[in-house]
């Protein structure tokens, strides 16, 4: 089973809730890192980087030999990459997203797919959890390519918990995509309530089964509450605010193992929503 | 010589349009007849990205050698520069006044984007 942790809004616990919840879980679980362009899980879990590897994505280069300048490249590419002018097509690699729509099209075989680099899978353990993460390329904006050749990367038997990253946009889609469960983690704040709407709406799209954790549960007012009861969303836990918390958070330590009596919390949240599975 | 103007209008007394990408459309002024026409820019106003590009390369197409326009980012410039286009920037006001002062030689072409990115 595939568990995603998302939000809509940033910053309400998606890494506190799946990084927990993967260490008290009362199986092996393998932990995956998916918010590329901050991963953050390393933090907390510490582990033993086993391997890495370059994730590219193919962008075309154009033989100025071959080229007739047709202009058929130019005219295919939706995000406006290759641009076919009167002599030579230009290519812009960082709009790129890897098609070979280009290349296909080319009458006289002028293009060729070159990796780009984009950044970096890591695999690695912490005793028996397995842990795996995207690093993006600085300034790179093309996460989605990364996102799936980190789901893609060292698959398991085991049930893996995703920490996904935040908001509604592609990154977010690419990453819960074929996940059996997704848990959407939100503040009882304006904000968190209204982030949290566009997050149902998105996994209600993609016919994903989820449920809600609010975090930081007595700030704020009532109006999350009363948004899943009248959606008829299932709250799987709520979590009160607690300075020892934010205080092991801050040291990167994960708080159910500093404070006792988070764990059972985490382990029973984990059981409760793998039994969902069958 | 073919002359390329953003403009927010469809005559020569419009205003120029300060992007260029995402300019409302183009008044190419052919400057051997002084006659012009209008090209639309409607595809690039709500293009995700690239929308320079794209518009770099529609006045490619119409054999335009010479642009006017308030700014121009980064890719804009690198395919203007690639399909010999001079660019000139920092253009405001009327069009008609701006087609003047080219013909007057009071426009300096510009040797570099003047603007960042905005495909981030």
């Amino acid at each position: 089973m595939t568990i995603a942790v998302a939000s809509g809004k940033g910053g309400t616990g998606k890494t506190t809730i799946a990084a927990n919840m993967a260490v008290s879980s009362p199986e092996p679980v393998k932990l995956i890192d998916c918010d590329v362009e901050e991963p953050n899980c390393h933090i907390f879990i510490n582990p033993l980087i086993e391997s890495r590897k370059n994730v590219g994505i193919p962008v075309p280069h154009a033989d100025p030999e071959k080229c007739n300048a047709c202009g058929e490249c130019g005219r295919i590419c939706q995000y406006n990459a290759i641009v076919a002018l009167k002599t030579q097509p230009l290519v812009f690699p960082e709009l790129c997203h890897g098609c070979g729509g280009c290349a296909l099209v080319c009458p006289t075989g002028a293009i060729t797919e070159v990796d780009r680099d984009i950044g970096v899978v890591e695999e690695g353990t912490r005793g028996d959890l397995l842990f795996s993460q995207g690093i993006l390329n600085v300034g790179e904006a093309m996460a989605p390519p990364l996102i799936r050749a980190v789901r893609r990367n060292g698959q398991v038997k085991s049930n893996v918990i995703i920490d996904a990253p935040p908001g509604t946009s592609c990154p977010v889609v690419t990453t819960i995509s074929g996940c059996d469960y997704v848990v959407l983690v939100t503040e009882p704040t304006p904000f968190g309530l209204n982030d949290l709407v566009l997050a149902v709406e998105m996994v209600r799209t993609m016919k994903i089964p989820f449920g809600v954790v609010i975090n930081r549960s007595d700030i704020g007012d009532d109006a999350v509450k009363k948004y899943c009861r009248d959606q008829d969303i299932e709250i799987l836990l709520e979590l009160p605010h607690d300075r020892r918390v934010a205080e092991a958070y801050s040291k990167g330590e994960l708080a159910s193992e500093s404070i006792d009596e988070l764990k059972p919390l985490f382990e029973d949240l984990y059981v409760r929503i793998t039994a969902k599975k069958n | 010589m073919k002359v390329a103007v953003t403009s927010k209008g469809v005559t020569l007394d419009a205003e120029v349009d300060l992007r260029f990408g995402r300019a409302e459309q183009f008044i190419v002024f052919d400057t051997e007849t002084e006659k012009y026409q209008v090209v639309s820019n409607s595809q690039n106003l709500n293009a995700a990205k690239g929308a320079g590009i794209q518009a770099a390369e529609t006045l490619s197409r119409l054999d335009v050698e010479c642009l006017i326009s308030g700014h121009c980012g980064p890719n804009a410039y690198r395919t203007l520069n690639a399909a010999g286009i001079r660019i000139y920037t920092g253009a405001s006001g009327k069009v008609s006044d701006m087609l003047k002062a080219l013909e007057a030689g009071d426009l300096q072409p510009a040797g570099a984007a003047d603007k960042a990115g905005h495909w981030v």
